[in-house]
């Protein structure tokens, strides 16, 4: 077969409507809590009072004799599990913690772990179960704060939790699980180049990912131990793997479907409810449905991790960063596991510089297990980065945007975390900000403006996608990563264009996980990028089939044939030897020709080229209130190439919207008894359409050379730069420096009477 | 305690059910009448996801109890299409890009259609703050004000 | 040879050593020689490390082929959100 090439219809890059939007307008999509099965009981999780306390016996007698109930589980019902790190996920996962993050074992450690669950007849008499389970606590001290929990006095969690990664091992417990580093040249010696030093401490608050779909599962074991699920997870190929290594099922033996998912952000990427559910089904011979309130999620799902950072960077007088060194401490949840290596290693990333030392800790706390949210781990180190970079810049007395441009990453940059950069578009982000209007538009009193920039590394993994083409010359596409925002529209429009077929004909579905060979999650920007090179697979397959099967119908030979712009065609000499062949013509003689035409696309994708950005912000300040209110907005970053430029649009402006919540409204607020006091979407205050303005999004597009289309992943970088950029901004506008998020209005206000800030 | 026997009116049609008194209208909606386009995201007004009118009037079902609404006429965002015909805030959410996820899209359609219900010209601003009710993870609500300020002005064209 | 960099606390498990002039052909053989210099670090190897050759990162690459100057850097494995 001589070389195909594909030149369909040239979808890529429009704005089709996705395939599977008419179900999502009319209510008809089926989300985590629409599924029910006949029969089905309702399951109740009893979560812990205490932030830290020993569970020294649980009493499910009188629960499990209340008429309604069919089944009761504790700890007793999951089998411990061997402390071994196995990568799963977004972080490195141990079975040890995560069997007791789903049901607490010797101690509940923190308000809202699970303790217990049952599942009965209605939601009421599951209700009235959980009351009749008899739990004795010994509460213990707890600790809630990272400093804190650092201290050598402080309650320890773990006594089997000994802080990896500093010589000699310590021979004591403590919280701190983990110490990491990475150094790149000698920042003594930069230090000694500098001009100008800055330091600074900074705060961040820990932070939900805040996804408006609660946490869902429904569950059916049959005696034969089969397992059928349905839940809302960014990865159903992972809740099978946690499930069936929790339950002690064979892989095979668990079906797991995704539905369609209510936003995730990194929240939905581990196992809460699963195993629950399927472990009282198992007990109960029933089907079990399982939906989070609002308050369990903030109280038992993940949010990602609070921390303390301090910064120390130096420059000469001319603006080249000659040093920068960090060191990161993040709130890991009561099990280890924080996004701390990933902070350490996005620090400086933006940033060309010979001489870095950042160190982090993984620290462990009363409160719960940290998931990935977002970026994990990079927006708090680079929030910190970014606010000294722009110290330097007004003590240097250069333009923001310039400083950054002489400092810039870019193609050839050794990164401070290793190996050199393939082509990267900072630069092209920072010059698209330059040249907006809106840099360029003057300010009034009290009104700021502030700029950063933010990087992410993005992923490929394990994907595997199925092109079927069918009787009548539409196209299957089954997919095994869940659509969290554009994904079935992205990866039909490349198999449009690669087969060229009209869009409308190609359906994709999300397929569960007895349909596909192993899917790794939707996470980590990789879903649309890994998918898409899966298709391109697959579509080859097709047209190297297709072609195979016009050598037999033309009687030619493999050269004398090949799939050139549109379709199989007879080639050079022979050319005009037959009528060349679409997809459609296939499709009717495939049954003739040699079956089903069908491809697989499998690998594991690699070739994540990073995406950089760079955020403007304008916003003002009122000295009465503190309220800081978000007047312009602009978000610029590489998407490589933008398969689907509206949904692409749309991850940069949520991001920069969970980023202006982030930096100024959102945290977790404990009291001194180390319980949550804003576990509810009233009082932990997400940003409403009116607190912020339209946000404009510029797709610079520095082509990926290791995707067949060029594609980037998008969806993380956009959440990193707001927290600097507002910041900055506050610092534009106020002339102080603000170093603790969130800035609220209480915290604004109280700095502007302390710095006797009247006017600008 | 013996349940209440309610009769209403769901988009249009009859309909009759028991229910608890503790049970909320949008207990009724997803778990009696079967009707899982409003979602519960919050249970407790603050995230707009179970938005439906009565009689006209915007609320939250989840603060709205079922045995409450006798008598009464009840738009959920299963009835907003015509027919085949999609209404022209669901065709400009689709045009937009209005939505990623998608599970707060049935509560923003049935907000935004009471909006222009009552203000076929809004302004930006005023689209927000009516909109301020429904919570929106995914998008950062800029294609959303678009497509409902499209869909107003292709409503105002008739 | 390729030159082998060590990122990060990896280097704990080498006795400080962070960086190795290896004449593997594959990520694989790298894997293999690393471990037999230093036994410790197998395990960790094998949980999962990405790998970056001449700057490209890969994870789960056993097979990736090394060239005889390439410079590869260890890191800790990346996901996301």
């Amino acid at each position: 077969m001589a070389e195909t090439q594909s030149n369909g219809h040239g979808y890529v890059g429009t704005r089709t409507i996705r395939p599977d939007g008419v179900d999502k307008v009319t209510g008809r999509a089926r989300f985590g809590a629409d599924f029910n099965l006949p029969g089905q009981l309702i399951g109740r999780v009893l979560r812990s009072p205490h932030p830290h306390a020993r569970i020294v016996a649980i009493d499910t007698s009188k629960a499990e004799a209340l008429p309604g109930v069919k089944a009761v589980i504790t700890r007793d019902d999951f089998a411990d599990q061997p402390s071994e790190f196995i990568p799963a996920g977004e972080m490195m996962m141990n079975y040890k913690d995560v069997v007791r993050n789903v049901m607490a074992r010797e101690k509940a450690l923190y308000e809202g772990h699970a303790v217990a669950a049952v599942a009965a007849t209605s939601a009421a008499i599951a209700k009235r179960a959980l009351k009749l389970i008899d739990v004795t606590y010994e509460v213990l001290p707890h600790v809630i704060d990272v400093v804190e929990a650092m201290r050598p006095d402080a309650p320890v969690l773990h006594d089997d939790l000994f802080t990896a990664g500093v010589e000699p091992k310590p021979d004591k417990p403590s919280n701190i699980a983990k110490r990491v580093e990475i150094v790149l040249g000698d920042i003594e010696a930069g230090f000694a180049k500098a001009d100008v030093v800055v330091e600074r401490e900074f705060k961040t608050a820990p932070v939900h990912q805040g996804y408006i779909e609660p946490h869902a599962a429904l569950a059916t074991v049959s005696e034969d131990g089969s397992a059928e699920l349905w839940c809302c997870t960014q990865g159903h190929f992972i809740v099978r793997a946690h499930c069936a290594r929790l339950l002690g099922l064979d892989i095979a033996r668990i079906r797991v479907t995704a539905s369609e998912i209510g936003g995730g952000f990194g929240g939905k990427t581990v196992v809460y409810l699963e195993p629950l559910a399927l472990a009282l089904s198992r007990k109960a011979k029933r089907p079990v449905k399982m939906v989070m309130s609002r308050e369990e999620v903030f109280k038992a799902s993940g949010p990602t991790s609070g921390a303390t950072v301090r910064v120390k960077m130096g420059a000469t007088r001319d603006g080249k960063f000659v040093a920068g060194f960090a060191e990161l401490k993040y709130q890991a949840g009561a099990f280890q596991g924080s996004p701390v290596q990933p902070g350490v290693m996005c620090a400086y990333a933006p940033y060309d510089m010979e001489n870095v030392k950042v160190i982090g800790y993984d620290v462990v706390s009363n409160r719960p297990k940290v998931a990935a949210y977002r970026a994990p781990g990079a927006p708090i180190s680079e929030f910190a980065v970014e606010s000294v970079v722009d110290e330097i810049a007004k003590k240097l007395g250069l333009d923001p945007i310039e400083l950054r441009m002489m400092n810039a990453a870019r193609e050839g940059t050794k990164a401070a975390y290793g190996p050199k950069f393939g082509p990267i578009g900072l630069e092209e982000t920072l010059n698209s900000i330059k040249k907006t209007e809106h840099w360029n538009t003057p300010l009034r009193k009290w009104q700021g403006r502030g700029v950063a920039s933010g990087f992410w590394f993005n992923i490929g993994g394990e994907t595997c996608v199925s092109l079927t083409v069918n009787e009548d010359g539409t196209v299957s596409l089954m997919a095994g990563t869940p659509d969290i925002g554009g994904l079935r529209a992205s990866l039909a429009m490349i198999a449009a264009d690669e087969l060229s077929v009209e869009y409308d004909k190609v359906r994709p579905i999300i397929g569960d996980t007895g349909s596909l060979g192993f899917n790794f999650l939707t996470g980590g920007s990789r879903s649309a990028f890994s998918g898409s090179m899966a298709v391109v697979e697959a579509a080859k397959q097709i047209k190297a089939d297709c072609c195979a099967r016009a050598c037999k119908l033309w009687d030619l030979k493999p050269e004398q044939v090949a799939w050139e712009r549109d379709r199989v065609r007879p080639i050079g000499d022979v050319a005009d030897k037959a009528k060349p062949m679409s997809i459609a013509d296939f499709a009717k003689v495939a049954g003739k020709t040699g079956g089903p035409i069908v491809g697989y696309g499998r690998l594991n994708a690699q070739g994540a080229g990073p995406s950089l950005g760079t955020h403007l912000v304008d916003l003002e300040v009122d000295p009465e209130t503190g309220r800081v209110t978000i007047l312009r907005y602009t978000v610029a970053q590489d998407a490589g190439r933008a398969i689907h430029p509206a949904y692409v649009e749309g991850q940069f402006q949520g991001g920069a919207v969970q980023g202006i919540g982030w930096a100024l409204n959102e945290e977790y607020v404990y009291g001194a008894d180390g319980k949550l006091q804003n576990a509810g979407f009233l009082d932990y205050r997400m940003p409403v359409a009116s607190d912020v303005p339209m946000i404009d999004a510029i797709l610079v597009e520095v082509a990926n050379p290791k995707h067949p289309y060029g594609v980037r992943g998008v969806g993380e970088t956009p959440i990193v730069p707001p927290l600097g950029a507002i910041a900055n901004a506050m610092e534009n506008a106020t002339g102080i420096r603000f170093t603790e998020l969130p800035m609220s209005p209480p915290k604004v206000l109280k700095a502007l009477k302390e710095q006797g800030v009247t006017a600008k | 305690m013996a349940k209440h026997h309610v009769e209403a009116t769901v988009n249009g049609d009859a309909v009759e059910f028991l229910c608890e008194t503790e049970e909320t209208l949008l207990d009724v909606l997803r778990d009696t009448l079967h009707l899982t386009g409003s979602k519960e995201g919050c249970a407790s007004g603050d995230c707009g996801a179970c938005s439906v009118t009565l009689d006209g009037r915007l609320v939250c079902s989840c603060l709205v109890l079922g045995c409450e609404v006798g008598g009464r006429r009840i738009e959920t965002i299963e009835g907003l299409a015509e027919g085949e015909a999609l209404h022209p805030l669901q065709k400009k959410f689709l045009e937009h890009a209005a939505l990623q996820c998608g599970i707060c899209t049935p509560g923003f359609l049935v907000a935004s259609r009471a909006l222009l219900e009552r203000n076929s010209n809004p302004t930006d601003t005023e689209i927000r703050y009516w909109l301020a009710g429904n919570l929106c993870r995914c998008t950062g609500y800029d294609k959303i004000v678009s497509a409902v300020k499209d869909a107003a002005a292709t409503l105002r064209k008739g | 040879m390729a030159r082998v960099v060590l990122v990060g606390n990896l280097a704990q498990l080498t006795g400080g050593v962070a960086e190795f002039q290896l004449a593997a052909t594959s990520v694989k053989q790298l894997f293999q020689q690393l471990t037999e210099l230093h036994p410790a670090i197998g395990r960790h190897l094998e949980e999962g490390v990405a790998v970056a050759i001449d700057g490209q990162i890969y994870q789960d690459a056993l097979l990736e082929p090394i060239a005889p100057n390439s410079e590869v850097f260890l890191l800790p494995q990346i996901a996301g959100g």
